[in-house]
């Protein structure tokens, strides 16, 4: 099948690769050997696959990787580029935001799109930035409390 | 520093938050090929012609392969831990839609996956069953033979049977029931159903596998990697060395993957190629693979004029779908906790797995326990309402006290049954007036206790090495999918060895280092290996002294394990290993009595209390309270042992309110998470999670299995509650908006049309 030449913003680089058009953003990361955005439900409902393109999150199972061209793509693995973990990240390990972690790094994307567009999120604000990212072993009242602690920070 | 009791984030945090968590889901091996299932269409037929034909002809497939390709490399490829009646993929019949029936192998799974679409198989097509009790009948027989796995002892009557669906049944009997029923003062019974629902994981089911040289190693997300290393040996004809099953954290598990799911096929097709194997299932065909038990249970209890229960008899049916799976331990294990936490002295009970034409069905966090207390705890509820009792005090008239024989015969002790109910009866205030709501909008409560014996006899075996520079490292075959087991081990090496947890290292599955252990299901792992961890690593502390001794050192004195290896070893060299296995003790049930007097190593108790909401015209129920609390025995991480709590507490309102297999000519019409609704963020309602700690004695540092015990109560107290608010009982789950309007519609004599 015919591929297309995609130029990136990968996490702060400029990329390059050619992919067929029917790939995902998912796929696409695989190829960079980045594994933190995770295909689960198939239809943009889990947020697993969560990936912020141009600073908004997207579900990368929907988001054909074509798309990306001329863009720029944030994934979770760029968040402690520097070695340190971002507030978020150090939130969600005080409050014990999770349990089996495989949904994890979507609900971190979420919280840093969140916290930069509300930094003093509302209740209502938290819940309707993270209804769209499930979590099956339950850890939602401590990842809103996780919320309500990197916001303070 | 007090290691056990500390409350240290779990030992992977980091590695959760970063996404660099390592899972099978990840993985990709040179020269490997991905699988596609081509699926049954049919839910019970006989195959007559599979045509691969034009998927082989697909650019990029690299290899189709069928039920008799897998022949070639297993002869008899028929697995399962109870019956060995599942076959790798489909020979002679299909017994549920869904059944895998061919595999496409690629490089790119697309292609695979496009090929898969156009296998074609001919059926002649038989009539098929779903429901449980019509399944009792044998005019439709989903399996041919019954094959059971010989394994347990209680199956060996039913091998070879012909003309039934009952896997297993189990009886048990104890007093008189029908004589107490006669003389008892009231007589009430009812009916339950639950409906069929899944664990969805969200890491779906994955495996691969690598052959070697004569050996063949499978990673995999499953939840016993030991048993998985014993039944594709098994199935090979060759000892367990040359298998080799390792398992890094799971993305969820929830019973879901236990025993073999997809690693007999893999393995399979790794022989066939080979290549390494990836079969990846996609949400939608999680739905095909593993649920829970429909289940159908009768209750009927002889209470006396004082308002103690005196008899109770109860018929369990469970539907165990085309594969019995762990179905037959579910109805005998369970079984016997049927009559509820109660101090009942005349109880029968039977209990029966049943084959249907469904998705097979298996354990998912409760082994069964769930659906139990949902009609035991809704039943008792009725009891009390019909006797004008307070449903809180009519359980604390009845429940069983310390000491007491529970209907197995089995004495209860470390069992914290009253303190829980103490607990949620005392966080709902509710001796305190209640608003009952006025208008539209009427307010209610319940309470709902269960309990569950553990699963037994059971085996885990613990590896505590520590280096020449001191530092230490714990072997275990416990998986960690979320439950937090590495962390909680790591305390009590630490505790034991006088370190801090977060320097004691986890080697995770990898049954070539990693000892045996039965599995990670149950809530066994913090008991069971917890015990053989704890016992590990005072041996090693033993031998520790030992060379300390032998270095020369004074007795009675505490050295730094570096100084102790420097001193006898001359440098920076040698180690010590501690290993234990741990086995309790236990009774298999009187195969005509079904009772024993060692029947569980510990017991479970875990409860509920709510209020809720509810809307007269539109039977919406919210829920506005929900009180969880657990008897954790002494919890070596309260944090983690909490988010337990609350975890699986939301994972059961999930199955109460909303999440439904549903089924159109044995089709599954809902496969997605757009159509089966799973609790999100906004369906969380206000809760509390109490840990009721009481001492295990011969638990870990007084410790016991907490994994299930937040499911046990949700379900029937919610119905209890809202019985409270409106008058109406729901005897079927979920409970869903339309079914409490159809209720409340149907008591006021204008019932809704069936649709």
């Amino acid at each position: 099948m015919s591929t297309r030449t995609v130029n990136f913003t990968l996490n702060g680089q400029l990329v390059s690769t050619e992919i067929e058009p029917h790939r995902n953003l998912v796929e696409l990361l695989q190829r960079f050997d980045l594994f933190g955005a995770r295909e689960s439900c198939g239809q943009g409902l889990c947020g697993c696959c969560t990936v912020l393109v141009d600073d908004k999150a997207v579900s990368g199972c929907l988001y054909f990787g074509v798309w990306v061209d001329g863009k720029s793509v944030t994934t979770v693995e760029s968040l402690d580029a520097e070695g340190a973990l971002s507030i978020v990240q150090r939130a969600f390990i005080d409050c014990g935001a999770f349990q089996c972690g495989f949904c994890t790094p979507g609900f971190v994307l979420m919280v840093h799109q969140l916290l930069k567009e509300h930094p003093t999120p509302s209740d209502d604000d938290i819940l309707h930035y993270l209804s769209g990212n499930l979590c099956r072993c339950a850890a939602y009242p401590e990842i809103i409390e996780a919320v309500k602690v990197a916001a303070k920070r | 520093m007090k290691q056990v009791g500390r409350e240290l984030p779990r030992l992977e945090v980091r590695a959760k938050v970063t996404g660099r968590a390592d899972y099978v889901h990840n993985l990709r091996l040179p020269g490997m090929l991905f699988g596609k299932i081509a699926r049954a269409t049919v839910p019970h037929g006989r195959v007559r012609n599979i045509d691969v034909g034009a998927a082989k002809k697909v650019t990029g497939v690299d290899r189709v392969v069928i039920g008799d390709d897998i022949r070639k490399v297993i002869p008899e490829p028929y697995y399962g831990p109870a019956f060995h009646d599942q076959p790798i993929l489909a020979l002679d019949k299909v017994h549920h839609i869904g059944e895998p029936v061919a595999v496409v192998l690629a490089r790119d799974p697309a292609v695979a996956e496009r090929a898969a679409q156009t296998i074609a198989v001919d059926y002649d097509e038989l009539p098929a069953v779903y429901d449980e009790v019509a399944a009792m009948q044998p005019e439709i027989v989903v399996h041919d033979v019954l094959k059971p796995a010989g394994t347990f002892a209680d199956l060996k009557h039913h091998k070879g049977r012909t003309g039934t669906n009952v896997a297993l049944d189990y009886h048990l009997r104890r007093g008189d029931v029908d004589a107490a029923m006669a003389r008892a003062a009231h007589v009430i019974a009812h009916t339950f159903r639950t409906q069929q629902c899944l664990h969805v994981p969200f890491e779906p089911f994955v495996a691969v596998a690598e052959p070697g040289d004569g050996t063949l190693t499978i990673y995999t997300s499953n939840q016993t990697p030991s048993f998985v290393r014993t039944e594709i040996a098994r199935l090979f004809g060759w000892p367990e060395n040359r298998v080799r099953v390792k398992v890094p954290f799971l993305g969820g598990g929830f019973g879901a993957k236990v025993y073999v799911k997809l690693e007999a096929l893999v393995a399979a097709l790794a022989m066939l190629t080979r290549r390494p194997v990836k079969v990846a299932l996609t949400m939608e065909e999680q739905f095909y693979m593993i649920t829970k038990h429909p289940t159908t249970f009768r209750i009927k209890s002889g209470v006396d004029a004082d308002g103690k229960v005196i008899a109770r008899a109860c018929e369990v049916f469970w539907n165990g779908g085309a594969y019995a799976d762990i179905g037959p331990r579910v109805t005998q294990k369970s079984g016997f906790t049927a009559p509820g936490p109660y101090d009942i002295d005349n109880i029968s009970v039977d209990s029966y797995a049943l084959y249907t034409n469904r998705t097979p069905a298996g354990a998912l966090r409760g082994f069964g326990i769930p659906q139990l207390v949902w009609a035991y705890e809704s039943h008792t509820d009725l009891l009390a309402r019909a006797l004008g009792a307070d449903p809180v005090a009519f359980r604390r008239k009845n429940i069983l006290r310390e000491g007491r024989p529970q209907a197995s015969g089995t004495a209860m002790h470390d069992a914290a049954i009253a303190e829980v109910l103490d607990t949620i009866a005392a966080r709902l205030d509710w001796d305190k007036p209640f608003d009952r709501g006025t208008g539209t909008v009427r307010r209610g409560r319940g309470v709902a206790i269960g309990f569950k014996a553990s699963i037994s006899p059971t085996t885990s075996v613990a590896i505590v090495n520590v280096g020449a520079d001191g530092s230490t490292t714990l072997y275990t075959s416990t998986v960690d999918m979320g439950q937090g087991s590495d962390t909680a081990f790591a305390q009590i090496v630490a505790e034991v060895l006088d370190l801090d947890a977060e320097a004691v290292r986890i080697v995770h599955p990898d049954t070539d280092v990693t000892p045996y252990d039965m599995g990670t299901l149950g809530s066994r792992s913090l008991f069971h290996m917890g015990n053989a961890v704890r016992l590990a690593a005072e041996e090693a502390r033993s031998k520790l002294r030992a060379l300390a001794a032998e270095a020369g050192f004074p007795e009675g004195t505490n050295y730094p394990p570096a100084e102790i290896f420097k001193k006898r070893y001359g440098m920076q060299a040698g180690n010590v290993v501690g290993t234990a296995s741990f086995l309790p003790t236990y009774k298999s049930p009187d195969t005509h009595t079904g009772l024993s007097d060692n029947v569980t190593p510990f017991w479970m108790i875990g409860g509920a209390g709510v209020e809720v909401e509810v809307d007269t015209e539109t039977g919406a129920v919210r829920v506005t309270k929900l009180v969880n609390a657990a008897d954790c025995g002494k919890p070596i991480n309260p944090a983690v042992a909490r988010t337990q709590l609350s975890g699986a507490a939301i994972m059961q309102l999930g199955f109460t309110l909303s999440e439904d297999m549903r089924l159109d000519g044995g089709q599954v019409t809902n496969a997605s998470l757009a159509d089966y609704k799973i609790p999100g963020i906004r369906d969380i309602p206000p809760m509390q999670n109490e840990l009721v700690e009481a001492e295990q004695h011969s638990g870990p540092f007084g410790a016991k299995g907490l994994g299930e015990s937040g499911t046990f109560g949700v379900s029937p107290a919610i119905a209890n509650a809202i019985d409270d608010a409106v008058g109406v009982r729901i005897t079927s789950l979920p409970i869903t908006a339309e079914a409490v309007l159809r209720a409340l519609r149907a008591r006021d004599g204008k019932p809704l049309k069936d649709e």
